[in-house]
């Protein structure tokens, strides 16, 4: 390396060291440290001993995080196929330029902007049994009400319809923008090759926003595996761990039974999940005439 | 090569009095045109004239308000695009990016229900005629502005349509590429013997390419003729001055006893018709059409402004002393130097007249 090059390199790190030092304090530090600590048994007061994988076998033949991470991949399978494709058929319905999308590509985006507080209250109102919308609803039809949150069956289901309501905006923003990317040319010649709409849809829309789509199913795989703040105040992860996801089960065990060293192995866990998952679906929806 | 259309009667594209308003803005007004079943029709105009979207119209991207079009005899303004029997190579070629060169061919095929040795059939025969059979699976993105020009044309042809449009189709090509491109299509035509309509803006493309060229100008058609029609009779001070390069001089004038006076006393004489008003005259007149000659001869003096040299030929730029400009050709061997005075010769037969409306009156001289 020649002494410009090697000048060059010395002030290149420098434009990058200010983000480099952020991203090891805030990101890599707590992830190696994270790792570190599942290796103890760790009291959050103090106290630490050194135990290898223990805490992992013990993960292992717990039957509630055994349980927690079955509902955490269950909630995954339920919203983010719907988000995905909610979010890509609203896009394609409100993708112009009339007031009347742009006022419902408002509506349906201002969920998003809502804390998870206002979004399960919200829904709360509408769930319980005792004067909530549905049940309202259901009486007025001559129905018993239905106690969706305490209901083991129907208790995680509806945590999936609030996660969907509150978390939609995002992938039919991301939609929307991809479709405004497809060439409008592309459209014509294919009206002018007399594809019909499904099939324009299937093999000019679709192809031009894949990428789009693989972003917005790896966005909201990531999001909803760390699902917590709707189960946390619906059901606290009831009844009887009926709606515990894997967050809420280190959030207990972390901060209620203060066993950090235990819950920092389940961190550690749901980690490999989101990555595997992410990357899973990463690789096999990258075009091969592309890699 | 022609294509085989059983049963059709020749009959090109007849379009009867369309109207088209994007809004409050009006993009075609009361247009008439007929399109003969092998003729090559340019259309030639300025951005915004509403070319392209009498292309889009006739294809049916773009809805009409008023009138009617006919393609081979048959109506086809409530049609969907696919059915009107139309192709169209665009200005960006619109090629599929995620379908090879094959699928790109093959789509416009596969959608209707031609059956599968058919198209293979034609897909072999258009990748023959345009030299694409070893481009065939690759992605256009994969492939230069000259191929991808290829199977865009490629994609039209396969077809077999009625009519084939072109959108400005050379305008993303080189300029070597672009007169490659130019004698292809023009041999295309000749080979497949159909319809085309080829917009664009370039009067090169206008004057080699056409049978007949339709010089349009504010969403109105401004003339329809041969190209040495266009060129020689221009209809107005528009189509004169749009084609032509260098543009045609136009002077202003009266009309007196002996012929036209122009603002520096000059006068062409000349036996004008009744028709040709009196005063408010234009004299429009090719830079090809001026001689330079000595200080002293010609019909008038003027001083040169500035030469261009080009090479082959010479580009004067004068001022009358009216302060008028004209631009004259001459040859390579041109001597004069700005500042100099020189005379000026119009040579007669090349004049033409305009009235204060812009429109030729008596054609020319």
């Amino acid at each position: 390396m020649t002494q410009a090059r090697r000048d060059e390199a010395r002030s290149g790190m420098l434009f990058v060291a200010p983000y480099l030092l952020v991203f090891a304090a805030l990101l890599v530090y707590p992830l190696l440290s994270g790792m570190w600590l599942s290796l103890h048994k760790a009291d959050l007061f103090g106290g630490s001993q050194f135990i290898a994988s223990e805490n992992y076998s013990r993960l292992f033949h717990d039957a509630v995080f055994l349980r927690s991470v079955r509902n955490t991949v269950w909630f995954v399978a339920m919203t983010v196929p719907v988000l995905t494709v909610a979010g890509l058929v609203l896009a394609l319905a409100l993708n112009d330029r009339s007031r009347r999308s742009a006022l419902l590509r408002g509506l349906f985006f201002c969920s998003s902007v809502l804390s998870v507080t206002i979004v399960t209250l919200i829904w709360r109102m509408v769930l319980v049994p005792d004067g909530g919308l549905i049940a309202d609803l259901l009486a007025r039809m001559g129905l018993s009400p239905i106690a969706f949150l305490s209901d083991p069956r129907l208790a995680l289901p509806a945590i999936a319809l609030t996660t969907i309501w509150w978390c939609i905006g995002l992938p039919m923003m991301l939609f929307i923008a991809a479709l405004q990317q497809v060439p409008r040319d592309l459209y014509e010649a294919a009206a002018l090759d007399n594809a019909g709409w499904w099939r324009t849809l299937l093999r000019i829309t679709l192809p031009a926003i894949r990428r789009t789509a693989i972003v917005v199913v790896v966005i909201e795989t990531i999001l909803q595996f760390q699902l917590f703040g709707q189960a946390q105040i619906l059901t606290l992860g009831g009844p009887n761990n009926a709606s515990l996801p894997i967050v809420l089960f280190i959030y207990q065990v972390g901060f209620q039974r203060w066993d950090i060293g235990y819950a920092a192995a389940a961190s550690e866990i749901l980690f490999c999940i989101i990555l595997l998952a992410a990357l899973t679906q990463y690789f096999a929806a990258r075009n091969p005439r592309r890699a | 090569m022609r294509h085989d259309r059983e049963g059709t009667t020749v009959g090109g594209v007849a379009l009867r009095g369309i109207s088209k308003r994007f809004g409050s803005t009006r993009v075609l007004d009361d247009l008439s045109l007929e399109i003969a079943a092998d003729e090559f029709l340019v259309v030639l105009g300025p951005s915004g004239c509403g070319k392209s979207t009498l292309l889009r119209v006739i294809a049916g991207l773009e809805s009409i308000d008023a009138g009617a079009i006919e393609i081979d005899g048959r109506r086809v303004e409530h049609l969907p695009p696919g059915e009107r029997g139309v192709a169209m190579v665009f200005q960006g070629y619109a090629l599929y990016p995620h379908m090879t060169v094959r699928q790109n061919i093959a789509f416009g095929l596969l959608n209707t229900a031609m059956p599968r040795d058919e198209i293979a059939r034609r897909l072999a025969e258009v990748a023959r005629m345009l030299e694409l059979e070893a481009l065939l699976e690759r992605l256009p993105a994969e492939l230069s502005g000259g191929q991808r020009q290829r199977v865009a044309i490629a994609r039209a042809i396969v077809k077999h349509p009625k009519v084939f449009m072109f959108d400005e189709p050379l305008s993303n090509l080189d300029a070597a590429l672009r007169a490659r491109t130019r004698q292809e299509i023009a041999s295309l035509h000749r080979r497949l013997g159909t319809a085309m309509i080829f917009v664009t803006h370039d009067q090169t493309e206008a004057m080699t390419l056409a049978d007949r060229i339709v010089v349009m100008n504010r969403q109105r058609i401004e003339q329809i003729g041969s190209p040495l029609e266009i060129y020689r009779h221009p209809a107005t001070i528009f189509v004169a001055t749009f084609v032509g390069s260098p543009t045609m001089n136009i002077l202003p004038a009266t009309r007196n006893a002996r012929g036209v006076a122009l603002s520096d006393g000059t006068v062409v004489e000349a036996d004008l018709p009744a028709s040709v008003p009196a005063r408010d005259l234009r004299v429009g007149v090719r830079p090809e059409s001026l001689t330079v000659c000595p200080p002293g001869s010609g019909d008038t003096r003027a001083v040169v402004e500035f030469v261009e040299f080009l090479g082959d030929k010479t580009h004067v730029h004068l001022q009358l002393a009216s302060g008028d400009r004209l631009v004259a050709l001459d040859e390579a061997t041109f001597a004069a130097r700005e500042g100099d005075a020189l005379g000026v010769r119009f040579d007669r037969a090349a004049l033409h007249l305009f009235d204060a409306g812009g429109m030729a009156c008596g054609r020319r001289l």
